[in-house]
């Protein structure tokens, strides 16, 4: 197990995952691993041998379809944001979680900064790997930003207008 | 007027309280210049020339006096006692102090106002109809639509960080007054066959540097399915978007490239899975919203005030105003007025804090106390008796917001350009100085009639010079300042892009231009020709002719020395 910290569902912990970066071409080492989405696909056999779980890490703009039907197995997905201004993993989450039903870890890395966590989470991403110059527990703060929304979203299926009339401010999750 | 209830008030207090952390950390080193960019962009805070601007969102148009007066306030309060409304239907600051930033939004939030959206590359401030619910040509109001797209659009979490900026108008009337076609979105609010409300959607209009009239994606949209749908657009746009090139990254092009087919096919296979789901509208909600939107108390009056003819009759002076600043109300013995800020020696679209004060108390004794905005860069007070019209005039007249020209060639619309913005090429505000000042014979004006003059700084279009009949365009020469002239140009439904009738022209040229532009105009037209009719019939030589003709010479002999 690694030092480094991640946010995940709400708490900062110990991250117990081992990111392999692009490339990777040597023997898996044990230990939960997160594989690059390329590696994943070609070494699938070799992956699916070992006993340990398996996780796969993409970039915002990949395409989904050639692991379209392990994906609600999976235990963890991350996916890489090359630079916080990048949207596209905010849609592809999304997709991940209601397309797909993808029920495991969400896990968004990268350039992850403290004022994009609230529509991270709220898109799907219940992991975040905060950027390692930024201070975690700082971030954490972001979360609790506002207290209600207007849209439907992952973690939020009812749009406001579907609850309004019954709502109590203050009192979403 | 819409009303916030407490969660729409909540939110914007939260993102006030964000805000004021954001720029704290941005001002304590915590948060870098590019970290902090787009947050503050997403606030409507830009770092230009001399100062910070802050642009304010005045959703689809709409102020109460309550919030005109705060606007004075802030004029007066943070910066330097005016502000400038925009061809957007927003406000801008041009002299606040970032540190007063948060401050500022505390305060209009206390009159459910906010910079939510209004820069960056998300969703802006969706724009309308300035004469919605009030206009004699209209189908349906569009403002409860609009006022339900602000809410969906407002930190929508998945389109925070789309490819480009994203603009959204909505019409609902007969004519286009909300220039649809030249938005990322235009929606059409109209009847299906049934008779039911629906949204005729068009995708992919834009100007700037690649202008393109916006196609119809979908004919007749249940209204039930405006968020899903919407969803889908925005969905397929920020994952298919282009990232590459921020010229490339508007809506627009990725239309192009895909085909109008292949992209309303992607965005059907979206919908598919996202219709009927929980985001679909419900009309309890369409209806508590509407509900904001019935018409006022008008009293019932006849068509035709006596008072209100006596005095067409007796002072050409209102008379003329009554021409062209009035117009039709869909209630008779009502009218709505347009108050010109295009005074000549003014910037267009410029306000100070006691004109601001004073049309918020005309507001409240003629026009229910409501304001609108135009994205022509005016207010219209939209409710006013015939019968008070000609106090209205008088009134307008001290305020300095009577001059009789809208739709006139001096209602010039104009970006900020190079005296503010940091990304203009030239100046705009001297340009249609110069131009207002040319023109000066009101006689005259009324004689060459409708002309829509657009000014831009830049190729960003801010000042929609590519649907000016006349439309002029600052680019650098060789580090030097020149004006592309285009005419054409029109908006509405009869949209249509301006032509570039030749090589630039200096800053002190172009009121001569102008001037040479329209005599030409003045001498071929048929009685009652538009101008539009008659550049469209005499094609483009006569007017190239008379501004080229005898300079042609002395710009080689200048393009020989460089
Ligand atoms: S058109 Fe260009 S110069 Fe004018 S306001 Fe827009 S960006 Fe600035």
């Amino acid at each position: 197990m690694s030092d480094t910290k991640i946010i995940r569902d709400g708490v900062i912990v110990a991250d117990d995952w081992v990111l392999l970066p692009t490339g990777y071409d040597a023997a898996f080492p044990s230990g939960k691993l997160i594989v690059p989405l390329n590696i994943f696909v070609s070494r699938q056999a070799e992956l699916t041998a070992r006993t340990e779980c398996t996780g796969v890490w993409m970039e915002g703009h990949d395409d989904l379809t050639p692991i379209s039907n392990l994906i609600e197995g999976l235990p963890l997905i991350a996916i890489h944001f090359p630079k916080f201004t990048d949207g596209r993993g905010y849609s592809t989450a999304v997709l991940l979680r209601t397309r797909y039903s993808f029920k495991g870890e969400l896990r968004a890395t990268g350039e992850v900064l403290r004022d994009q966590l609230f529509y991270l989470r709220r898109v799907g991403f219940n992991a975040f790997a905060v950027r390692a110059d930024k201070d975690i527990v700082d971030a954490l703060k972001a979360l609790t930003d506002f207290s209600e929304s207007y849209q439907a979203s992952t973690d939020q299926p009812a749009p406001l207008f579907r609850r309004r009339a019954t709502h109590a401010p203050g009192s979403a999750a | 007027m819409y009303k916030y209830d407490s969660i729409d008030q909540q939110i914007v207090d939260e993102r006030v309280a964000q805000f004021r952390g954001q720029t704290e950390r941005f001002i304590s080193g915590e948060l870098g210049e590019d970290e902090f960019r787009p947050l503050r962009l997403q606030n409507g805070l830009y770092i230009q020339k001399h100062a910070p601007m802050l642009r304010v969102a005045i959703p689809y148009g709409q102020l109460s006096s309550t919030q005109v007066r705060m606007l004075a306030h802030i004029a007066r309060k943070y910066d330097r006692g005016y502000g400038h409304f925009t061809t957007r239907q927003n406000i801008q600051f041009n002299w606040p102090k970032l540190k007063r930033v948060p401050d500022i939004l505390a305060d209009l939030a206390t009159v459910e106002m906010h910079a939510i959206q209004t820069s960056g590359n998300c969703i802006r401030n969706t724009t309308s109809d300035q004469f919605a619910g009030v206009a004699h040509d209209e189908l349906i109001d569009p403002r409860p639509y609009a006022e339900l797209i602000r809410q969906w659009s407002t930190f929508h979490p998945e389109f925070a960080y789309l490819p480009r900026k994203f603009k959204i108008a909505v019409n609902g009337a007969i004519e286009d007054r909300a220039g649809t076609l030249f938005h990322d979105i235009g929606i059409h609010t109209v009847n299906d066959v049934a008779g039911n409300v629906a949204f005729r959607i068009l995708v992919g209009g834009g100007l700037g540097r690649t202008p393109i009239l916006g196609h119809v994606v979908r004919e007749a949209l249940p209204k039930q399915h405006l968020f899903t749908y919407l969803d889908a657009i925005l969905r397929v746009y920020n994952r298919f978007g282009r990232r590459d090139n921020m010229y490339k990254a508007r809506i627009k092009i990725l239309v192009k490239e895909l085909g109008l087919e292949k992209f309303r096919a992607e965005v059907d296979a979206e919908w598919a899975h996202l219709k009927d789901g929980p985001a679909t509208l419900t009309q309890a909600e369409i209806d508590r919203v509407a509900a904001y939107f019935v018409d006022p108390d008008y009293a019932v009056l006849p068509t035709i005030d006596a008072g209100f003819e006596r005095h067409l009759v007796d002072h050409k002076a209102f008379a003329r105003w009554v021409e062209r600043n009035v117009f039709g109300h869909k209630k008779s013995g009502y009218a709505a007025v347009t108050l010109s800020l295009k005074k000549t020696g003014v910037a267009p679209g410029d306000a100070t804090d006691a004109q601001l004060d004073a049309v918020a108390d005309l507001a409240d004794e003629f026009s229910y106390g409501e304001i609108r905005v135009s994205h022509e860069q005016n207010l219209i007070l939209a409710d006013v008796k015939k019968r008070d019209l000609f106090a209205v005039w008088q009134r307008a007249k001290t305020i300095g917001f009577a001059t009789p020209n809208i739709g006139l060639l001096t209602d010039i619309i104009a970006c900020p350009g190079g005296d503010f913005c940091s990304l203009a090429n030239a100046k705009s505000i001297p340009v249609a100085e110069a131009i207002q000042r040319r023109f000066d014979d009101l006689d005259y004006l009324f004689d060459i009639g409708d002309i829509a003059i657009n000014i831009s700084g830049c190729m960003n279009a801010c000042g929609h010079h590519h649907v000016g009949h006349i439309g002029i365009l600052g680019v650098d020469k060789h580090g030097a300042e020149f004006y592309q002239v285009t005419i054409g140009g029109s908006q509405g439904l009869q949209a249509a892009l301006g032509k570039v009738i030749g090589p630039a022209f200096a800053q002190d040229e172009m009121a001569d231009v102008v001037e040479k532009l329209i005599k030409t105009y003045v001498a071929l037209r048929h009685e009652d020709e538009h101008f539009l009719d008659t550049a469209k019939r005499v094609g483009m030589e006569p007017f190239k002719a008379s501004v080229y003709d005898k300079k042609a010479g002395r710009r080689e002999a200048e393009v020989a020395h460089v």
